[in-house]
């Protein structure tokens, strides 16, 4: 079966095309990319109007199964990225059980695969359990299918243990994600400290919290030589020390959230559990400072940190509600309406951050770049369609987002992975 | 009467002339509880629930003889005593209780926010009476009541309040309301327990109490809080009296008729000396005892008593 998407605007940063191009796909496969190409069999779908763009990979979202089923399960996850425009994402390993061990990674791939739609890549904790003690067994773990390792959610506290981790796993070439939080520096905070967790009578977690963590991990990155991501990045003192770090042309690569760049602190006057994520909503130099990196290209990925809880699970008092926000279905419009809208930055830089560097990043072989013999995952954009979030809508399982009513310009149109229509908001 | 606020959440929502409505009608109430027969029927067939999460001594019998006074029915819950202890959810202990027909709830927690997160799903009126770190509105009025009774008056004072001001709710009530009436607070204490964000709430800050107390019309001594300490803040109670201890020795640098005031409980010779603490000087037993009028003025302006009832 061959689909030819027709009258597209075709960016590929990786490429370095923009351009009006057909995209001729067969089977799983992008096989040709010039003007006005003619295949008489293939299914046809115009996209004039539209951009063309390689899948988008979100590699920081949490799936819940095994363990929280309640929250969202990889059917529901699946789905819920399909409809945000994601072609690829990696899940984080705190699940129940943690993805420590190789048959919890195949139990994560062999549901993906019977579920067909988005591909799905698991990220393997550092440590067994996440417990930041022992190491898990990395090689295996590798060869199972892990793309990344991060005991995300939680930091790798031990310094030692961080060592090792960089030091063993460079031999196979894959990169640690860490989040960065030094947690006596956070324990029992709920928002970012400042004027408002003041006001609020809220436990604050301080930016040095976070920037603490990532001068260590660039340390130990550099000493190591070994690859380190450092996940949601939320401060300004963040941002200089990757920006000297890039200086010194270290293996250091960063990802900021759409909520990190969107909402600051001063929004959780009415205690809006919604709005409780980790790293917490900074203030608002944090936030410009962010945008700036995203602009200046210090920020290498856009992930969500998409992190379903169920209703109840928010419905509580603010100190004891669990950090997070669901970010899959909101994220490429919050991007389009705010970064390519205003004209902040080009689509070529935004498709870069949300297709070729996580691609690169997890060494995901034909995938972030449309040429021929690249797979044909498409995220397919309508930059002018206005859209107003209604959580009701989502297909993730769980419903907290704090972006529910928003008005946004801009939202993915279509979804294709391995040459499948997964997701079409179009009459096509 | 100016009072359109449906629920006492903070001092925040609290406009100059809305806080002036509770204290002079705090002032005409007062009385009552110097009657022989301590009640009025202002409130007769209103129901009350006293909802408490945190142990208090103080509050929660102040907010339950004012209902008293006012002839409403009163219900107490405390944690221990309720559901809660079974994993019940806050927001469905709310509900169950709603449920009943309550015509206001009174909510002491140790999560901030908590009353406004019920009243977000609740019809009672609801009443903050200490919510984590962040508000005690009702201590602050009673505060304010108590300072006008002395000083007839707030623009132009110098009030300090030291002490662990980063876990205090009382310390930010506090600086709010004494801030809207026009008096100059400062706030003393350690600095890991003074960040300076409090500037922004309108307070002075000084780590330097024999300099902060000098020509103070007000001292507003806090307790350490004990139970809250699980970080370290400061080296030892030892040295904590020595730089920040309300003694003979440093009130003599106050304003000649400065007054002593203190939230309660006291930690005697710890925050403030134990002579200090029973002088004539000291208001801190005057304060409780308005606080009984300041929160029948809450209950009765919150919950709609006719005015023409209070002479009954």
């Amino acid at each position: 079966m061959k689909l030819l998407i027709k009258n597209g605007r075709v960016i590929d940063p990786a490429s370095q095309i923009d351009e009006i191009l057909d995209i001729l796909i067969d089977k799983n496969k992008i096989v040709d990319i010039k003007t006005k190409i003619s295949a008489p069999s293939a299914k046809i779908i115009d996209v004039a109007e539209l951009v063309v763009a390689p899948g988008f990979i979100d590699m920081h979202v949490h799936l819940r199964e095994p363990g929280q089923e309640h929250k969202e399960t990889i059917r529901t996850g699946s789905a819920a990225a399909a409809r945000g425009g994601f072609t690829s994402i990696a899940c984080m390993p705190n699940t129940f059980p943690v993805i420590d061990n190789s048959g919890t990674i195949k139990y994560v791939l062999s549901e993906a695969e019977n579920i067909g739609t988005v591909n799905i890549f698991p990220i393997a904790a550092i440590t067994k359990g996440q417990k930041g003690k022992e190491l898990s067994e990395m090689a295996e773990l590798i060869d199972s299918g892990a793309v990344a390792f991060s005991d995300d959610g939680n930091p790798v506290s031990n310094s030692q243990v961080m060592r090792s981790a960089l030091e063993y796993v460079k031999q196979f070439d894959v990169v640690i994600i860490n989040h960065c939080e030094n947690t006596d520096l956070s324990e029992n905070g709920v928002m970012n400290e400042g004027p408002y967790s003041c006001q609020l009578g809220l436990n604050g977690i301080p930016a040095s919290s976070e920037e603490v963590m990532v001068a260590r991990d660039i340390i130990l990155a550099e000493k190591s030589g070994a690859r380190i991501h450092l996940a949601h990045l939320s401060t300004k003192g963040s941002i200089e020390l990757l920006k000297a770090a890039k200086a010194k042309k270290l293996k250091v690569t960063a990802e900021v959230t759409p909520h990190h760049l969107i909402l600051d602190d001063s929004s959780l006057a009415n205690y809006d559990t919604n709005l409780k994520v980790n790293p917490p909503l900074r203030d608002k130099k944090d936030v410009s400072s962010l945008i700036n990196a995203v602009k200046s290209g210090l920020i290498d990925v856009i992930a969500t940190d998409h992190a379903p809880h169920s209703p109840d699970e928010k419905a509580v008092e603010f100190d004891i509600a669990p950090f997070g926000i669901n970010g899959l279905e909101t994220a490429v419009s919050l991007l389009l309406d705010r970064l390519i809208n205003n004209n902040t930055i080009s689509l070529q830089r935004l498709i870069e951050m949300c297709s070729t560097n996580p691609a690169k990043i997890l060494k995901l072989k034909n995938k972030g770049k449309i040429c021929p013999g690249a797979d044909a995952d498409l995220t397919i954009l309508d930059l002018n369609k206005k859209i107003q979030v209604d959580v009701n809508n989502f297909r993730s399982k769980s419903k907290n987002s704090p972006f529910h009513d928003w008005k946004l310009k801009g939202a993915p149109a279509i979804t294709i992975v391995g040459g499948n229509i997964i997701y079409s908001n179009q009459s096509i | 009467m100016a009072f359109k606020q449906k629920h006492l959440l903070g001092i925040q929502p609290l406009s100059a002339s809305e806080i002036t409505t509770i204290l002079d009608t705090a002032e005409s109430l007062a009385e009552i509880s110097s009657r022989e027969v301590k009640k009025v029927p202002i409130l007769r067939g209103k129901t009350i629930i006293n909802l408490f999460y945190e142990p208090s001594t103080r509050t929660r019998s102040s907010f339950e003889l004012a209902a008293k006074r006012l002839s409403a029915d009163i219900s107490n819950f405390s944690k221990q005593s309720s559901s809660v202890s079974k994993g019940e959810t806050l927001k469905d202990t709310i509900l169950n209780l709603e449920a009943m027909n309550t015509d206001a709830i009174i909510i002491r927690h140790a999560f901030a926010g908590s009353p406004y997160f019920i009243s977000t799903f609740c019809s009672s009126h609801i009443i903050n009476a200490g919510d984590g770190s962040h508000e005690h509105p009702t201590q602050a009025l009673l505060d304010a009541f108590t300072i006008k009774q002395r000083k007839k008056k707030f623009s132009g004072l110098k009030i300090v309040i030291a002490g662990d001001i980063l876990h205090s709710r009382v310390a930010r009530s506090n600086v709010l309301l004494l801030k809207k009436l026009g008096a100059e607070v400062i706030l003393v204490g350690p600095p890991p327990l003074l960040p300076p964000y409090f500037s922004k709430l309108g307070a002075k800050i000084d780590y330097n109490l024999d300099h902060a107390i000098k020509g103070a019309d007000v001292i507003m001594m806090l307790r350490i809080q004990l139970e809250r300490q699980d970080k370290t803040f400061f080296p030892s109670l030892r040295e904590y009296r020595h730089l920040y201890s309300l003694t003979k020795e440093r009130f003599q640098n106050a304003k000649k008729d400065a007054i002593i005031m203190h939230p309660g409980p006291i930690n005697r010779d710890v925050e403030i000396s134990t002579d200090l603490a029973d002088s004539t000087e000291s208001v801190i037993l005057q304060q409780v005892e308005n606080g009984v009028a300041v929160r029948m003025a809450v209950l009765y302006l919150l919950l709609g008593g006719k005015e023409h009832e209070i002479a009954d």
